[in-house]
């Protein structure tokens, strides 16, 4: 196996309870815990969990739009080169890998500041990190993406308040896209978007993605649009990943009880397809509250004793195999769970 | 949604073509008016949907115009005195005349007094005898408009030498109309001097702490919060009385300017504290800090342009309270005081009962007060409202 | 499943329409539907469609600057039909039938509960608005309805304020009141929308159970195709305030007529079955109710336009199976594709 674009390895991120005039710490957060994933080149690795799992927290901690609070982030963006901890580069250091790392945000309506026009928005990263050598070429380049994304130059002089939900998402691609980047990460890129303009933008996203070689890290909560989209998926829970794999893998046999639980959750668009579920029980845990042992075990129908007390590692279940499976519980593999079709 | 929001203001405006009906994957470029609006033509345009505050606006630049051109509007030096004619009431104009002839023209009577027995006041009765047109751009008291150009031409008035005046005399003769539009000039620019001051320390202030947050963030707070609690006209007041007494009318006039800005950045650096807080985390922000952009472009690119128009719109409703202060002080005879002219230094000399029943005539400067205070009100508002021309209604 | 096939809502050729300075904006044109006692019935579609304005129509809470222009909503009380749209908005009868007959939960419980009563000031305050409960007994039922929608320690619950609860427990309390008279009807605005996908579950189910037990009708607006196809006996699908298709969910599902009704299943990515499959979007945008197109609303988008026709006239209702209209000019006589 070649050596990937990108590798986290314990990222971790906490946040910090204050309370009071003095801001006196009261309790931890930790948003994101011990979370190591690999991408590959050309590859889209999807994060997918329910709210506050901290897959949006994870994507910004590896661009270091937050900083974590511990971890290591090896980049490889040129596939000859040693790879190198992000988390260690010197601001500048950082400066230059800004063009090739990008984001797409998921409201379309606040990652557009509405007081530019199309062209200094796009342009912005250009200018910045000196992509570009005269107006002309800046004109150029910002006609090109926009074009590519499927929109005109002629919108390149008009406000964000002029174009709709799914426009102003082909426009923030477009940001995304315009310094040729190597890896994006796209958080929740079209939760936000109406059905039919979701279709437009995933498909748009996929076309890009093998067009321009890119590599993604695809963060959403809709089971069926990761699964849709997505080569491998990571299967977040309070702060961890529980389960990782091949995309077909994790749907059609999950190893892990909540990748289970969310398949059957997520309702499937034919009405032919209807199995009586039973619904996972309890609420989604509290991080000021984390149980012990597994984390996942308040709501898991299959607990043992054992899982109150030891937490389990998320381990690969298929070292004999060439594809990966990660896991992280006791009775991985073990468990005979439904996927779909089951 | 925001796009319908705004192609309505296109329909209302009947631009022609609606906004634009872009479909995606649509290479056509269609092109509007509010497409290609900038944040500030979008706040006009929504500023001037409010109706009473363009008209408010338009009270405001008159206002400012007359006080510009003080001397020549008014019909007499402010300082003149005309001892025949002390306490005279408004004087009315005429079209027409004891023969019943209507006159194009505007005239007036001159005006004869006579000592009342009892009371010792002067009674003014027109002599009708005698009209006297008013003519407009005639000659009259000598003045040098702004201290450079010299001068005697008035807006109007009679070319007989016969006495107008539209809104009455004061205790010494003093033109009224005369006395207010020259009591506009202070009364009118301290709001104008002091917001500047106001400006620079709210946005200086708020940006710190609203920027950087933390400690520095909690202790401004409390600060602001402190002065805030203190009761204003109070605090105004105690400041006067420091005043030294000799200070010419000028540095006076520059006193009550700090004093009344000292406290109106308070307000202004909270609505930039606010401000900087709820953008720091908006995406773009961090769209632009991903681009690689340095805190400074961040600071003057990107945050400042957001928050303008909310600092206008703050500022703009400051200066009432800075007029009101000024009138207030003057009022009490903490402030300007005569021979200097303010709006509050003529309602001073108008305290007295006996002048409150012999010459009601004397609070018509309040009516201008209350003029400007609501002109800035209404138009304050609406700014405010218009502040921020994107949110969905 | 609908056990009786007595009519409980009938809606004919409602229109709503909203008035301001700048025109008229037509959110509903002509919408038609019935639901049958103990039927699920589905409302798609997307922003714009009308499918909230329907339930405020019903319920006659339109804002103010609407109004309904024409049409009937005849809903079965005391053996016999009124026609809710001719009732006084403010007078007694509806506001009997308002949580009394028709229930409607929204999408938003954190909004719907006043923040500063418990839940269960407001659950009782619904039950002794509709009842002859007393203060006592009307306790005694709301904590009763509490645990009836599964609310753990619902007799300490019943004292906690809406902000106290996660959002899935406040859908819960946001039912119960809605239930606590009884309702013939229920009106579901996107129950589920807001809440993640493993509490969504969990609420569908409750719903599901709950109107098995009692008879009661749903009427389910939602967006999500998923949760069409598992909870709805028959399906309107809804574009720009009309009515574009209407059938058994089955109907819709496999055999779907309507080019926007096909073009929506096409852009839906499925995991259990076409996984993986080429998602074939709607070209173009949903205008906004002010630019809305002339004649058949879709028509801008719609890959079978039949120049001439779509766009200037509104497209007729044809039945192309029993129990399945649609509304296009696709199926009228002689142009079936």
């Amino acid at each position: 196996m070649t050596e990937p674009l990108i590798s986290v390895r314990h990222l971790t991120r906490d946040f910090e309870i204050t309370r009071g005039l003095s801001h006196k710490k009261i309790g931890t957060i930790r948003a994101v815990n011990d979370v190591s994933f690999s991408i590959q080149r050309g590859e889209i690795l999807g994060m997918v969990g329910e709210s506050g799992c901290g897959k949006t927290t994870a994507g910004r901690c590896v661009l270091r739009a937050i900083e974590p609070t511990a971890g290591e982030v090896w980049i490889r963006l040129v596939e000859t080169e040693e790879a190198q901890n992000l988390l260690q580069f010197t601001p500048r250091q950082l400066q230059t890998v800004r063009k090739d790392m990008r984001l797409i945000f998921q409201d379309p309506y606040s990652s557009l500041n509405p007081r530019m026009t199309i062209k200094d928005i796009l342009s912005e990263v250009l200018v910045t990190n000196g992509l570009t050598r005269s107006k002309s070429d800046t004109y150029y380049q910002v006609a090109t993406i926009l074009e590519k994304v499927g929109l005109s130059e002629d919108h390149m002089s008009l406000y964000p308040h002029a174009f709709s939900g799914g426009q102003r998402q082909r426009i923030a691609i477009a940001r995304a896209l315009i310094s040729k980047p190597k890896f994006i990460v796209a958080d929740e890129p079209v939760s936000a978007l109406d059905v039919s303009i979701q279709a437009q933008i995933l498909n748009l996203l996929l076309q890009l993605k093998s067009e321009m070689n890119l590599t993604f890290l695809f963060i959403a909560h809709n089971l069926a649009v990761i699964g849709h989209a997505c080569d491998r998926i990571a299967v977040m829970y309070l702060g961890e990943i529980v389960e990782m794999a091949d995309a077909a893998a994790v749907i059609n046999s999950p190893c892990h009880p909540y990748s289970e639980a969310l398949i059957s959750a997520v309702p499937e668009p034919d009405p032919r397809i209807r199995k009586k579920r039973i619904p996972l029980r309890g609420e989604i845990g509290d991080f000021l509250n984390l149980p012990s042992g597994c984390v996942f075990h308040p709501r898991c129908p299959y607990v043992l004793d054992i899982c109150r007390t030891q937490k389990p590692e998320l381990h690969n279940i298929n070292i004999k195999e060439d594809k990966e499976h990660w896991v992280a519980c006791h009775f991985a593999g073990s468990l005979n769970l439904a996927g779909i079709g089951q | 949604m925001i796009r319908s929001n705004i192609s309505r203001m296109i329909k209302k405006m009947g631009k022609g073509n609606t906004a634009p009906e872009m479909s995606d994957g649509d290479e056509k470029a269609i092109d509007t008016k509010i497409a290609r609006a900038s944040q500030w033509q979008l706040i006009r345009w929504k500023f001037f949907q409010h109706k009473l505050a363009v008209v408010a606006l338009f009270v405001l630049i008159i206002f400012y115009l007359a006080i510009l051109f003080a001397e020549f509007l008014s019909p007499y030096d402010p300082h003149q005195d005309h001892a025949m004619y002390q306490y005279v009431p408004p004087q009315p104009i005429h079209f027409i005349d004891e023969q019943g002839n209507f006159h194009l023209r505007p005239f007036v009577y001159k005006l004869s007094s006579q000592i009342d027995e009892v009371t010792l006041a002067s009674i003014y009765t027109e002599d009708r005898t005698e009209i006297h047109p008013l003519y407009l751009f005639v000659h009259g008291d000598p003045y040098r408009l702004w201290g450079l150009i010299e001068s005697d031409i008035h807006l109007f008035g009679t070319k007989t030498g016969v006495y107008f005046f539209p809104l009455g005399t004061d205790q010494l003769g003093r033109d009224l109309l005369s006395l207010i539009i020259f009591g506009g000039r202070i009364s009118l620019s301290i709001g104008l001097l002091g917001i500047v001051i106001t400006f620079v320390l709210g946005i200086l202030i708020g940006g710190i702490s609203g920027y950087y947050g933390g400690i520095l963030d909690i202790l401004i707070q409390r600060i602001t919060e402190f002065l805030k609690s203190i009761p204003t006209l109070p605090l105004w007041m105690a400041l006067s009385t420091a005043l030294p007494s000799n200070w010419t009318i000028i540095q006076v006039y520059f006193g009550i300017v700090i004093i009344l800005s000292l406290l109106g950045w308070t307000d202004l650096a909270r609505v930039v504290r606010g401000k900087f807080m709820s953008l720091k985390s908006e995406d773009f922000i961090m769209a632009a800090k991903l681009d690689g952009c340095s805190d400074l472009k961040i600071i003057f690119r990107y945050l400042l342009p957001s928050f303008m128009s909310y600092v206008i719109a703050s500022l703009t409703l400051w200066i009432p309270d800075m007029i009101i202060g000024e009138t207030s002080l003057s009022f009490i005879g903490l402030g300007l005081q005569s021979p200097a002219i303010s709006w509050g230094v003529l309602l001073n000399d108008a305290q007295k009962i006996h002048v409150l029943s012999k010459a009601p005539w004397l609070l018509i400067p309040g009516a201008f007060v209350i003029a400007a205070i609501l002109s800035f009100n209404f138009v304050g508002d609406a700014l405010r409202d218009a502040a921020d021309p994107y949110t969905k209604v | 499943m609908a056990k009786n096939s007595d009519v409980l809502l009938s809606v004919r050729n409602l229109s709503t329409h909203f008035f301001s300075r700048e025109g008229v904006l037509r959110a509903l044109n002509n919408v038609t539907f019935d639901i049958h006692q103990g039927e699920t019935l589905a409302l798609v579609g997307e922003s714009g469609c009308g499918k909230s304005v329907t339930s405020q129509s019903i319920l006659r809470i339109v804002p103010s600057n609407g109004r309904i222009v024409s049409g009937e909503i005849l809903f079965k009380k005391d053996e016999k039909y009124i026609d809710l749209a001719k009732l006084d908005e403010r007078g007694a009868l509806i506001r009997s039938i308002r949580g009394g007959d028709i229930a409607m939960i929204f999408q938003e419980p954190m909004t719907s509960f006043s923040p500063v009563h418990t839940i269960g000031n407001q659950i009782m305050e619904a039950i002794q608005l509709h009842t002859s409960m007393n203060k006592d007994e009307a306790r005694r039922y709301a904590i009763k309805l509490l645990k009836k929608v599964e609310m753990p320690h619902a007799e300490q619950q019943i004292d906690a304020y809406s902000f106290n609860l996660s959002g899935g427990m406040r859908q819960r309390a946001m039912i119960a009141m809605a239930l606590a008279c009884s309702p013939r009807l229920l009106i579901a605005d996107e129950p589920t929308s807001a809440l993640d996908v493993t509490i969504q579950a969990q609420v569908l189910e409750l719903i599901a159970g709950l109107q098995e037990n009692s008879q009661m009708s749903l009427m389910m607006i939602t967006h999500d195709l998923g949760v069409v196809a598992q909870i709805a006996e028959n399906v309107l699908i809804m574009y720009l305030g009309e009515c574009m298709e209407y059938g058994s969910v089955d109907a819709i599902y496999h055999n779907p007529k309507h080019p926007y009704t096909v073009g929506l299943l096409a852009s839906v990515p499925k995991i259990k079955t076409h996984f993986k499959e080429q998602l074939v979007p709607i070209h173009g945008n949903v205008p906004s109710l002010y630019e809305r197109p002339s004649g058949c609303p879709f028509h801008p988008r719609c890959k079978h336009i039949i120049n001439g026709l779509c766009d200037r006239q509104e497209a007729p209702v044809i039945e192309v199976e029993p129990r399945h209209t649609v509304k296009c000019f696709l199926y009228s006589e002689g142009k079936h594709p």
